[in-house]
Order: structure tokens, then C-alpha cells, then sequence
């Protein structure tokens, strides 16, 4: 049974759930490292982008009136802004008049708003598992030899990645992404340098929770099927792979992802599927102990 | 480090004059180092926080025998349901041990500890295990079960306790998985899986049962009462005022030769096993107890109790576990918009008040007469670090020493 084949398999599934988990992480580590705090509802708003994915392609039926792929390309746009919107409401009611005060205050804060969030997702869309429908997706199977990959696989990877790739050249090759890059390393510098550390920071909750919300997207076409607090544990994971790449770290943020994704698909197929989450924060605690800067080695130039 | 306006204590008349450029500085350091060296040795004890106004102590006496007739008073109120209330008051008092046990982590030791229900979970879970396996007495269990509590925070924390911040709260968002994880999985087959495990016995002290809610309310309120007292006791005490330093500021905590791994380790292990004594009395209380019991926003209630109430502050969390625990009974009505109201108000709260509603006051330390006057007389510290020479430099004293 475990045979190159099965390795395989397990290999794809672990890179395309490491993807989603990269692209949850780069919205805890943009947040963090501009802001050193846990947005804690960052899980929430990816739970908000899956039923917001799940409105408009089942609900409204766009899939059914437009056709398959026009119909997710013009979904992962909308979800896009509308959790970017979402996020960025939620940074000017819940974080902005907190940020001077204690870091306590706006750890509580970010609680008290995923709670919310959380249960205003279950009010609007109920308690029960929503499923995006089989025929959403047409259910081709790519064969290689033995190996098998779904299209759906390849898809949630794709989109993940290219999404990653366009924000790694934002943030290395614009103006606005040394602003937020600067104010990463140290904010008081960043604003005798004439950057406005608010926009900055305004930013970082547009391009986060939208990241987050296409990662609900890609989660529920992936399995199919959403829950109003599938957002908590995607939310742990995403934040344990943004502190095992190096909180702050963009590169990190991605590579610890991936890493994460394959540890668990890798712990599921060869240890055991029910110690599987356990097996997450055992190395979580591991990193912390010895390396408790992250794996990637701290570039003060490249921590975001 | 130069003064022009001529030193504030003034060197001695025979010091040479090559000391008068320094000399004040020199002077004024080792005065605050000697000032310093014997407050510590001799007059920390001498709190002034305890001092209460008459007025204060009669009401919250007062109070006291009103909540110490509780139940008889809920029975001519309410009549048949009194067994429901009290059972939210115990549930209320079960809470407040808790978020005692974690105010001394959180509030006095200043550390971000998100997981404290993994301990509550190993406290109730060695109970359970004791008594229903080897059939030993619940009050026997409790020793044990805050024990077992403890010496896992010791063996967890002993890693991690020098993570700052944000890294101690996910590990020990980290541990309260993996043990929920491992109670699931019903490791060493003792924990009865999913299901949890069922039947656990009633206390019993002196040969008396303890079954009813009312039995309960004055067990848990009498628990609640030894714990205000002695974490109160525990605040005050040279472990309290160090756990203080280290909060306040770790690195001079440091060079004043405090051992801050040490005593943060105390602090977490204490904690962990108040927590653990608190399972046992969850474990006979529910006599079911099973891993949901457990979970993370466990912890986060816990944590947001201690926090709305004012951390560090024993009478902000109990205020906070009333209104976190108790309040929304008030509004079984409106069943499923009840969390989100919640998380609402934690955020509009900590909006307007981020320091919790009954912060901790900042401790007092009285001196006696003669220090105080040269405590007062010391130049304050901007006098040195000056940009230049002015009037305002001087803190010319009055009164030399």
C-alpha cells in the first residue's frame, strides 16, 4: 500500500492543502508583522469568503447560468472584494481605536470579533453543512500512469499559487509594497520616511482578509461542502504555519504553508489520521523551542 | 551628564574638583542604589493596599451573609426554579475559580496563556480516572488531580516559559489541542474516547454527601472564598511582588537579580493546579465529563473573564465571570443571538475600556517618614539626561541632606 503511488497522491494532496493554508497565513502575517497582533478573526473572514463563494455560485446559480469557468473565475473576484471589504470594515470598527492601547485590549477585541463573526455567519447561513454541489465542477480525472490527479486538485492549486506570485512581486517590486515591507521592520522609521503608517495598515487588511476569503473559496470547491466554524481550525493551522515560516515573513508565510499542508498529508497517510492535528502543534511547539524565530532565517531586510 | 546649575545634593565641600563634573551624577546613582537596597531589605512588606475604609468593609460584609443565605432567599423569590439558579451560580463559582487560577498566569505574571482549559481537563479527567478505575473518594482525588495538573504545566512549560507574547499564546492554544486531541483518541485507553466517561462519584466531607445544588453552592463558594484568599495572600507575598516586577519589566527584573524563568514557572504551575482542583469539583459536579468540555474557546471564555474584568485585579474577575457566565442566563430568550451579542460587547468594551472594568490598583508601598523625605528630595531623573544648560535644569533642593 504505501508504494510510490500512494506517496504521490499523498504528496499533491499535501502541496494543494498547503496552499490553502498559505494563502490564510499571509493574511496572519501581513497583519502581524504590521501591526503585532493576532487577528484572531481572520478565520472568520475565510469562512465568510466560502459562504460568500457558496452564495453566488449556488445560491444565485451563476454556475448554472454562466458555465463552469466563467462562472468561478468571476466568484474568486467577487469573494476577492468582498472580503476585502469586509476586512477592511472590520479593522476600522474593531482594531483602529485600539491601537494604542494595551495589546491585551486588542487581542480581546480580535476574540470578541471573531465570536461575532462566527455567529452572524451561523445566523445568516445556519448551522448545517452547506454543499457547493457535485456538478459544480466537471469531475475530470488527469491520469498518469497510476497516479491520479483531479482537476479540482490541480485548479485550488493553481489559483493559489498564481495568487501568491502576483502578491510576491506587489510586495518586492511596488512602491506600496516597501511601505508595507518598511513598516514591518519598524514603524516609527517608517513614518519619519513619510509613509502613512494608517494606510499601511489600512492596507494590509484589504489584501489579508481578501487572500483569506479566496482560500475559503478554494476550500469549499476543493471538499465540497463549508461550515459556519470550519474558520477556527483552518484559522489555528494558517497560524501555525505563518510562525513555522517566521511571523512577519511574507516568503515564510508561503513556505510554511506548503510545509504544513504536506506534514499533515504525510502524517494522515503514514501515522495516523486521528493524531493527525495533534502531530501539527507538536512541531509547532518543537519549532518554537529551537527555532523560535521560524525556519526561514531571520533577514531583518526581507522580514515583513 | 554634565550640570551647569551646580550639583542638587552638592558634593562634599573636601571633594576635589575634578569630582565636581561627575561627581553629582556618581552621587545621586549610588544614593538611589542604597535607597533601593534597603527598601528591599527592609520595608516592601509594609503594604498599603490593604487598608480599607469602614464603610467598604461593612457593605461587603454585608454582602457576604445576603450571598451566604443565598439559597434560602432565591427560595422565597423565585420558589420552584431555585435549583436552576443555583445551578447557574455554581456554574458562575466553578468560573471564577478558574479564572482566578488563570489570573495569576495572565494578570500577575503578565503571560499569554490562551490554554488553561487543557489543565481544567486534566484535573477533571484524573478524578474521574481515579475514582471510577480505582474507586478512590473524590476529596482523596483532589490533592491528586491538581497535582497531575501541575507537574504536566511543569513538564510543558519548562520549554516554553521564556516565549514572549503572541508565541506563549499559540503554544498554549497548541496544548489545549493536543490534549482535547489525545482525550478524543482515548489515550492509554483511559479516557473513554469521544464519549467521555460517565458515573463519576459525589464528594462527600465528614461523611456528608454533597449532592443537591444547594449542598453545591456552598461547597463551590467556600472553594471560591479559600482561593480569593489565598491568591490575595499569594499576590502580597514576595512571589507576588516579584511576579509584579517581571510584568512591569522583565529586563530590570533581571539585572535586580530576580530569577524570572523561575518564578514564571512557579507562577504557571501554581496556576495549573488550582485549575486542576477545579476539574475534580467539575468532574463530581457533572458526574459526565467528556473532551467538549475542554475545548479552546473554554480557554477563550476564561481568558476573556479575566481580561473584561481587569486582570490582575480578584475582584474584576469575579465581577467578569458574573457577567460572562451568569448575565447571559438572564437572556435564554434570545438563545442563538446570545454570542453574538457577546463578541459585540467585547469588542465596544475594550474600545472604551481596554484596562477591564476593575483594574488592579497600582500597588502602594507606604515608607516610613524619613525615607519618604529623601526619596522626595532625590533630583528627578530627566535633570540628568539634558539637552543643554537652562534654569529648568535645577532641582535645586531646599534642604540639603
Amino acid at each position: 500500500m504505501y508504494d510510490l503511488n500512494f506517496f504521490l497522491q499523498q504528496l499533491s494532496n499535501g502541496l494543494t492543502r498547503g496552499s490553502i493554508y498559505a494563502l490564510i497565513a499571509l493574511g496572519y502575517t501581513m497583519v502581524y508583522g504590521v501591526m503585532k497582533l493576532i487577528n484572531f478573526a481572520h478565520g472568520e473572514l475565510f469562512t465568510l469568503g466560502a459562504y460568500f463563494g457558496y452564495t453566488i455560485l449556488v445560491t444565485l446559480g451563476l454556475a448554472g447560468s454562466l458555465g463552469p469557468p466563467m462562472a468561478i473565475g468571476l466568484s474568486m473576484i467577487m469573494v476577492l472584494g468582498l472580503v476585502a471589504l469586509a476586512g477592511h470594515l472590520l479593522e476600522r470598527v474593531a482594531y483602529r481605536p485600539l491601537r494604542h492601547s494595551d495589546r491585551l485590549a486588542a487581542v480581546v477585541s480580535a476574540l470578541g470579533a471573531s465570536i461575532f463573526l462566527q455567529n452572524a455567519i451561523m445566523l445568516k447561513w445556519g448551522a448545517q453543512y452547506r454543499a457547493f454541489g457535485a456538478d459544480l465542477l466537471p469531475n475530470v480525472v488527469f491520469h498518469i500512469r497510476n497516479f491520479n490527479l483531479p482537476l479540482v486538485r490541480l485548479l485550488v492549486f493553481v489559483a493559489a499559487i498564481v495568487v501568491m506570485a502576483i502578491l510576491h512581486l506587489f510586495i518586492h517590486r511596488t512602491r506600496l509594497g516597501l511601505a508595507i515591507r518598511a513598516s514591518a521592520i519598524d514603524q516609527g522609521a517608517a513614518k519619519l520616511m513619510g509613509i502613512d503608517v494608517r494606510k499601511v495598515i489600512a492596507l494590509v487588511f484589504i489584501i489579508g482578509p481578501a487572500l483569506g476569503g479566496l482560500a475559503g473559496l478554494l476550500v469549499g470547491l476543493y471538499y465540497g461542502q463549508i461550515n459556519y466554524n470550519m474558520g477556527q481550525i483552518y484559522g489555528l493551522k494558517a497560524f501555525t504555519a505563518a510562525i513555522i515560516g517566521g511571523i512577519g515573513n511574507i516568503t515564510g508565510a508561503m513556505v510554511g504553508g506548503l510545509l504544513l499542508g504536506l506534514l499533515e498529508a504525510m502524517g494522515e497517510g503514514y501515522v495516523s489520521v486521528a493524531w493527525k492535528d495533534a502531530l501539527t502543534f507538536v512541531v509547532l511547539i518543537m519549532i518554537l523551542v529551537f527555532r523560535p524565530t521560524g525556519l526561514l532565517p531571520e533577514r531583518v531586510a526581507e522580514k515583513l | 551628564m554634565t550640570q551647569n546649575n551646580g550639583p542638587p545634593n552638592g558634593p562634599p565641600a573636601s571633594a576635589p574638583a575634578k569630582d565636581l563634573a561627575r561627581g553629582p551624577a556618581l552621587n545621586q546613582t549610588n544614593q538611589v542604589n542604597h535607597l533601593a537596597n534597603n527598601l528591599a531589605n527592609n520595608l516592601a512588606p509594609e503594604l498599603n493596599g490593604s487598608k480599607t475604609n469602614p464603610i467598604l468593609a461593612i457593605l461587603t460584609g454585608l454582602g457576604l451573609l445576603i450571598f451566604a443565605f443565598l439559597p434560602m432567599i432565591l427560595a422565597a423569590l423565585v420558589g420552584r426554579s431555585t435549583p436552576y439558579w443555583l445551578d447557574v451560580i455554581n456554574t458562575v463559582g466553578l468560573y471564577t475559580i478558574l479564572a482566578l487560577s488563570l489570573n495569576v498566569i495572565l494578570g500577575h505574571a503578565g503571560m499569554f496563556h490562551m490554554g488553561h482549559a487543557a489543565f481544567f481537563a486534566i484535573g477533571a479527567y484524573s478524578t474521574a480516572i481515579l475514582n471510577l478505575t480505582y474507586g478512590w473518594s473524590i476529596m482523596a482525588t483532589m490533592p491528586v488531580a491538581a497535582l497531575a495538573a501541575g507537574l504536566v504545566a511543569l513538564i510543558l512549560a519548562w520549554p516554553i516559559i521564556h516565549l514572549r507574547g503572541d508565541y506563549l499564546l499559540i503554544v498554549t492554544i497548541g496544548i489545549v489541542e493536543i490534549v482535547r486531541i489525545a482525550l478524543t483518541n482515548n489515550i492509554f485507553g483511559l479516557t473513554g474516547g469521544s464519549n467521555g466517561l460517565v458515573g463519576i462519584a459525589r464528594p462527600s466531607l465528614f461523611g456528608f454527601r454533597i449532592t443537591s445544588p444547594k449542598h453545591f453552592f456552598y461547597f463551590i463558594w467556600i472553594v471560591v472564598g479559600l482561593t480569593f484568599l489565598l491568591f490575595h495572600w499569594l499576590e502580597n507575598s514576595r512571589f507576588g511582588r516579584a511576579l509584579k516586577f517581571i510584568k512591569e519589566d522583565t529586563v530590570a527584573a533581571e539585572n535586580m537579580g530576580v530569577n524570572t524563568s523561575r518564578y514564571k514557572l512557579m507562577a504557571f504551575v501554581v496556576g495549573a493546579a488550582w485549575a486542576g482542583l477545579a476539574g475534580t469539583i467539575f468532574a463530581s459536579r457533572m458526574r459526565t465529563i467528556s473532551p467538549e468540555s475542554f475545548v479552546f474557546s473554554e480557554s477563550v471564555l476564561l481568558f476573556t473573564i479575566v481580561i473584561l474584568g481587569g486582570k490582575g485585579s480578584q475582584k474584576g474577575v469575579l465581577l467578569g465571570s458574573f457577567l460572562v457566565i451568569g448575565l447571559p442566563e438572564f437572556f435564554r430568550g434570545f438563545e442563538d443571538k446570545r454570542l453574538l451579542v457577546f463578541g459585540a460587547a467585547l469588542v465596544v468594551m475594550m474600545i472604551f475600556r481596554p484596562q477591564g472594568l476593575l483594574p488592579s490598583k497600582q500597588a502602594r508601598y507606604k515608607l516610613p517618614p524619613a525615607w519618604a523625605d529623601r526619596l522626595a528630595h532625590l533630583p528627578k531623573p530627566e535633570a540628568n539626561g539634558s539637552n543643554g544648560p537652562g534654569p529648568q535644569n535645577s532641582v535645586a533642593p531646599k534642604k540639603g541632606p
